[in-house]
């Protein structure tokens, strides 16, 4: 089945009537390709059947005898129940705060670093950093080190400003949303400066010093030319900041552990099946992450290829 | 910029630069900050790993309290606790041989799509990426009950096997873009006279893209390293890789900032080092090879 899946889009010869010498020169330039091929397929794709399948029984990993097929229930159980119905609201309300605070400070960071100052190289080492972080390590930097209530460096730093009187926030238990998407904002904003950096210094500097020479201000110029030159990087860093951030695991099992209302999709298919042994209902949760990812990822490709025909095509 | 004032000297231009200079200062301070805000806690996690736990532990925070090597002695086990040794073993494995293998795929496969082009080689390139932006935790659970019926729960293998997959598309993506950049004409030529593909892929196509392929092994070094999810539900006490060893410290332990922070700087510092010397490439990496 996985070979007649790999040979088609690698095959399909318009040419079937093609001369058996030419046809093995045909293979001869596919053969590097299908390893490749065949074992992307066969790791990473069949498991999505099998997630698609498993999601239509009613099966229980305590009880494996009673697998039967359920037809919708699972998904009927993923979207009425309150836990789960609220994780994709979770999910999307932390996808779009971190993806969204982190392109905008990405875009003043990447501002900032596109001129000329004494000390750029190592003002971006130091921006960059946080990214080259392990994401549990990050994580839990901000969990002990940064937010501990009674000896983090934030509480910290307000009790050695405002004095003995200064408020000890417990961040994480206050605030427990914002705090792994604090953290994850620091990590992601890198991300954003480096994508939209790469979108500044591809502009036409003959253009902005033809602005400039027409008496444009920099204001006019960043509206007019920087702008709409930077719109494919922005939807770009928006689209795979999102396809990254919608599949965090890291940060919230580390954090909170999914606790305080901050367990996103992956967290809670994690949880149902690896705790709650709920296979079939894993599965349908897991099948709504592929839709909501499927429609990310069509207008990532776009925005991908339509960057990559202007590469080609130069 | 100076060269700019002197070469134009139209009013608007005159007028905009003294202040255009003190402005450009004041916006170089900025930067300055904005990077210092940035590493500040990398910084702060840095200095307390050298602090005693009892001077982490203060607060107000204690900034210059002696400094001691103590809590990454407690870390590498040599005062009787657990040895991170064999996670990070793990880790290294993982990540190292996932990291040869996915070259050893994706460079033949980036050749046929670049060099040597198959038809409609855009569509398959585009079908790589579509792979990588599907959400590999919707095929964990068949994963994991694969894995758990083949023996291969708590096996380092599958980690390597899923890795492998997990960086295929966006090594693929790099080679790609890496290959192209290699001129047809100097393949030609080199062909022309004679050599056979062997040493052309040695002597002509190698040099032009082993930075690449460098960059590329690096990335992908640095994701294998990093991942949890996957580490999390496949592996247990055996082949327990590093970012799953550090989730051990997710509960507090009374007073274990300091080996917090040295356990932390200790398993970041391969992707520290490796995303440093591959920061040029870095942007390429991350966004599937869609900005240059």
């Amino acid at each position: 089945m996985t070979l007649t899946k790999t040979a088609r889009p690698a095959a399909a010869p318009p040419r079937a009537a093609a001369p058996p010498p030419n046809r093995m020169r045909a293979w001869a330039t596919r053969a590097p390709l299908l390893p490749a091929l065949i074992f992307m397929i066969v790791v990473t794709q069949l498991p999505f059947v099998a997630t698609l399948v498993i999601s239509f029984l009613d099966w229980n990993a305590l009880y494996p005898d009673d697998r039967s097929f359920a037809g919708f229930a699972n998904y009927g159980e993923v979207l009425s129940d309150p836990a789960l119905r609220k994780s994709i609201w979770t999910t999307i309300l932390l996808t779009v705060t971190v993806v969204l605070i982190s392109l905008l400070l990405g875009l003043l960071l990447a501002l900032l670093l596109d001129r000329r100052f004494r000390g750029r190289a190592a003002v971006r080492t130091m921006l960059i950093a946080p990214f080259l972080l392990v994401p549990v390590a990050a994580a839990l930097l901000w969990k002990h080190v940064l937010f501990n209530p009674e000896y983090g460096l934030f509480n910290g730093i307000l009790h050695a400003i405002g004095g003995d009187g200064a408020a000890q926030p417990d961040w994480i238990s206050e605030m427990p949303l914002m705090a792994v998407e604090a953290s994850l904002i620091w990590q992601w904003t890198p991300f954003m400066m480096l994508i939209l950096l790469a979108g500044l210094q591809s502009r036409d500097p003959q253009l902005i010093e033809a602005a400039r020479m027409d008496g444009a201000s920099d204001w006019q110029v960043f509206v007019h030319i920087t702008l709409p030159h930077l719109r494919r990087y922005l939807e770009l860093g928006v689209l795979l900041g999102s396809i990254y951030i919608v599949q965090n695991f890291d940060a919230v099992f580390t954090i909170t552990s999914g606790g305080l209302g901050t367990a996103n999709l992956p967290y809670t298919i994690y949880q149902t099946f690896y705790q709650a042994h709920e296979n079939g209902l894993a599965s349908a949760a897991g099948v709504i992450v592929v839709i909501g990812s499927i429609i990310l990822a069509t207008f990532a490709l776009r925005v991908v290829s339509s960057l990559f025909r202007e590469e080609v095509s130069r | 910029m100076a060269t700019v004032a002197s070469t134009t000297p139209t009013a608007p231009a005159r007028r905009s630069r003294p202040g255009g200079r003190l402005r450009g200062s004041a916006l170089g301070i900025v930067a300055w900050l904005a990077g210092l805000v940035f590493v500040a806690p990398l910084l702060w996690m840095v200095l307390t790993s050298f602090h005693s736990e009892a001077d982490a532990a203060t607060n107000p925070p204690s900034v210059t309290a002696p400094l001691t090597l103590d809590s990454y002695r407690e870390f590498f086990g040599l005062t009787g606790g657990a040895s991170p040794w064999p996670a990070m073993i793990n880790s290294m494995t993982a990540s190292v041989v996932s990291t040869l293998l996915t070259l050893l795929l994706a460079v033949p496969a980036a050749y046929a799509l670049s060099i040597r082009p198959v038809k409609k080689w855009t569509d398959v390139l585009f079908f790589f990426l579509s792979t990588k932006m599907l959400p590999l935790v919707a095929g964990l659970l068949p994963i994991y009950l694969f894995a758990k019926n083949t023996g291969l729960l708590d096996n380092i293998w599958a980690l390597v096997i899923l890795y492998t997959a997990m960086n295929l598309p966006i090594a693929v993506w790099m080679m790609q873009s890496f290959l192209a950049e290699v001129p047809v004409a100097i393949i030609e030529a080199a062909q022309i006279d004679g050599a056979k593909l062997p040493t052309v892929l040695g002597r002509v196509v190698a040099p032009i893209a082993l930075p690449g392929i460098a960059a590329t092994a690096l990335i992908c070094f640095i994701f294998s390293w990093n991942e949890l999810l996957f580490a999390r539900v496949l592996t247990g006490v055996v082949a327990e890789t590093a970012p799953v060893f550090l989730t051990g410290f997710i509960t507090s332990q009374g007073l274990f900032l300091a080996k917090v922070c040295a356990a932390s700087l200790v398993i970041s510092l391969p992707v520290l080092a490796a995303g440093f010397a591959a920061q040029d490439k870095l942007v390429q990496g991350l966004s599937l090879g869609a900005v240059k």
